[in-house]
């Protein structure tokens, strides 16, 4: 029978929640990396006992955990699982970001737009997101702050920066939204390994079409009246954008206000808000096996990050959006005021398509029915950064 | 034998228990005991001094005989009694943040 591991990441740790198929029942494992920020836990396609964290800290820095018994035992990459590493140079340099300024790679460039309009050089803070290759178990891209893209070859121990992405020209007008100037969104088209897209706040979207090397800004369509140029090239604060991967041309995205779908692998954009009671939000996913059908949870605005009503409700979409339905069945409909962050959502593929979200009160709800009915698998974890998802055969 | 106190975080990550002992060559100054450290457990790089530059996190500091010694250059000798093993380099994670 099938399993469900869900990969999450808090404040001050990762937990691991499995399941059998019917969803009702959960193990919680964790919290492992206890007291560290965990941004991002997510598993290899390929090898799903391999999973790889961002493990970070305000006092120590970025580090970079990989497990390859999925999750029982773990290891900075190039250290030895489970024991202290062997005295002399090390072997890898799993944590080191540094970004590329070589005139050979790339454009030396250094500087991008601060708050307050002057130019600012780019200095590494931390991973928000690891995404593993779709076809090497060994191959892993990490979305950075300051925003770059980075890629290991060798199991995380050793990052190199596709620094065709900050070095294509837009950079110096690329500027951080209230979180930070973050990568956050990298996904890979399974149809074409050529072809991956990333998003920033607050720059915009961007994709490759030659696998890394030259990237361009697709943000046509968009429309942020926060700034200076509404429909600027980038500086728009794109929050998170989703893919199903059976129709990989269709992206849906949550900007910081407006939900938007795109039809033509982001050339284009078209609002689909529709009847939502605000398109302001963090998160949005796609059912597995229903590409037309989205996820969004509305939050009340930028300036209150919390659902609207108190009554945190997740909304579906069976038509690829404008079409939206309030799903409140299992989740609180009063004096609910916790956040759902832009990693926190993910689906599982089994059958009746599994949709799993964590808050920032630490509860993470699952729905085993697509979204009819809502229970919580934990309620009160630390604040949750991420939340991913395993279908384990 | 230089002895070194770390923050929780890092002894965690480090695997020990306690005080790290270190041997080190030449003058005892933070960037001999640091590169000593990192030599040893080579899982803290990057986690006390920045990878690049080498300058330690701002929210690290580093004490010895009840002083603080954070601002001082890495190059500088570190007190005797330090040198000798008698009192531990310090390196303490300022309180800040939840």
């Amino acid at each position: 029978m099938n399993k469900v591991r869900v990969l999450v990441g808090t404040r001050k740790g990762a937990f691991i929640l499995t399941s059998d198929g019917k969803r009702d029942n959960w193990d919680v494992s964790g919290p492992h990396f206890a007291g560290w920020e965990i941004y991002h836990v997510k598993g290899s396609p390929v090898d799903p006992n391999r999973i790889y964290v961002s493990q970070t800290s305000g006092w120590f820095g970025q580090l970079i955990q990989r497990s390859d018994d999925g999750g029982k035992t773990w290891q900075q990459p190039g250290t030895p699982a489970g024991q202290p590493a062997t005295p002399g140079p090390p072997k890898s340099e799993s944590n080191k970001f540094v970004y590329d300024a070589s005139a050979e790679t790339g454009r030396p460039l250094t500087t991008h737009q601060w708050y307050d309009g002057t130019q600012h050089p780019w200095e590494f803070k931390r991973v928000w997101h690891l995404e593993p290759s779709l076809n090497d178990p060994n191959t892993v891209y990490a979305g950075v702050e300051d925003a770059a893209i980075f890629r290991s070859t060798d199991g995380g121990e050793n990052w190199k920066e596709l620094s065709g992405l900050r070095g294509h020209g837009t950079g110096p007008k690329w500027q951080p939204g209230a979180g930070g100037m973050c990568l956050h969104t990298i996904i890979l088209d399974p149809s074409n390994p050529q072809r991956m897209y990333i998003a920033i706040s607050a720059a915009g979207a961007f994709r490759t079409d030659d696998g890394g090397k030259n990237w361009k800004p697709i943000n046509r369509g968009l429309h942020s009246q926060y700034i200076p140029e509404p429909t600027a090239e980038v500086g728009h604060c794109v929050h998170h954008i989703a893919m199903n991967p059976r129709r990989p041309g269709v992206l849906f995205m949550q900007k910081h206000w407006d939900v938007m779908r795109s039809d033509d692998a982001g050339d284009n954009w078209k609002e689909v808000s529709g009847n939502l009671p605000t398109d302001f939000g963090f998160v949005i996913d796609v059912h597995a096996h229903e590409p037309e059908t989205v996820y969004v949870i509305p939050i009340k605005s930028d300036g209150e990050h919390y659902p609207p009503e108190g009554k945190l409700r997740v909304y579906r979409s069976k038509t690829s959006g404008n079409e939206w339905e309030a799903l409140t069945k299992g989740l609180p409909q009063k004096d609910c005021y916790v956040n759902v962050l832009r990693d926190a959502m993910a689906v599982d593929s089994m059958d009746k398509c599994g949709v799993y979200f964590g808050t920032t009160g630490g509860q993470v709800y699952a729905s085993a029915d697509a979204g009819d009915s809502w229970n919580p698998i934990v309620r009160d974890l630390p604040a949750v950064l991420s939340v991913e998802v395993q279908t384990l055969g | 034998m230089i002895r070194v106190i770390l923050p929780p975080h890092l002894r965690t990550l480090a695997q020990v228990g306690g005080d790290v002992e270190l041997e080190v060559s030449g003058q005892v100054t933070q960037r001999s005991v640091l590169d000593a450290l990192e030599a040893r457990y080579p899982m803290l790089r990057g986690t006390i001094r920045d990878h690049v530059t080498q300058q330690r996190r701002p929210f690290l500091r580093f004490f010895a005989c009840e002083e603080d010694l954070s601002h001082e250059s890495p190059d500088a000798p570190l007190p005797d009694s330090v040198a000798s093993g008698k009192e531990p380099l310090i390196i303490l994670g300022a309180i800040a943040g939840g």
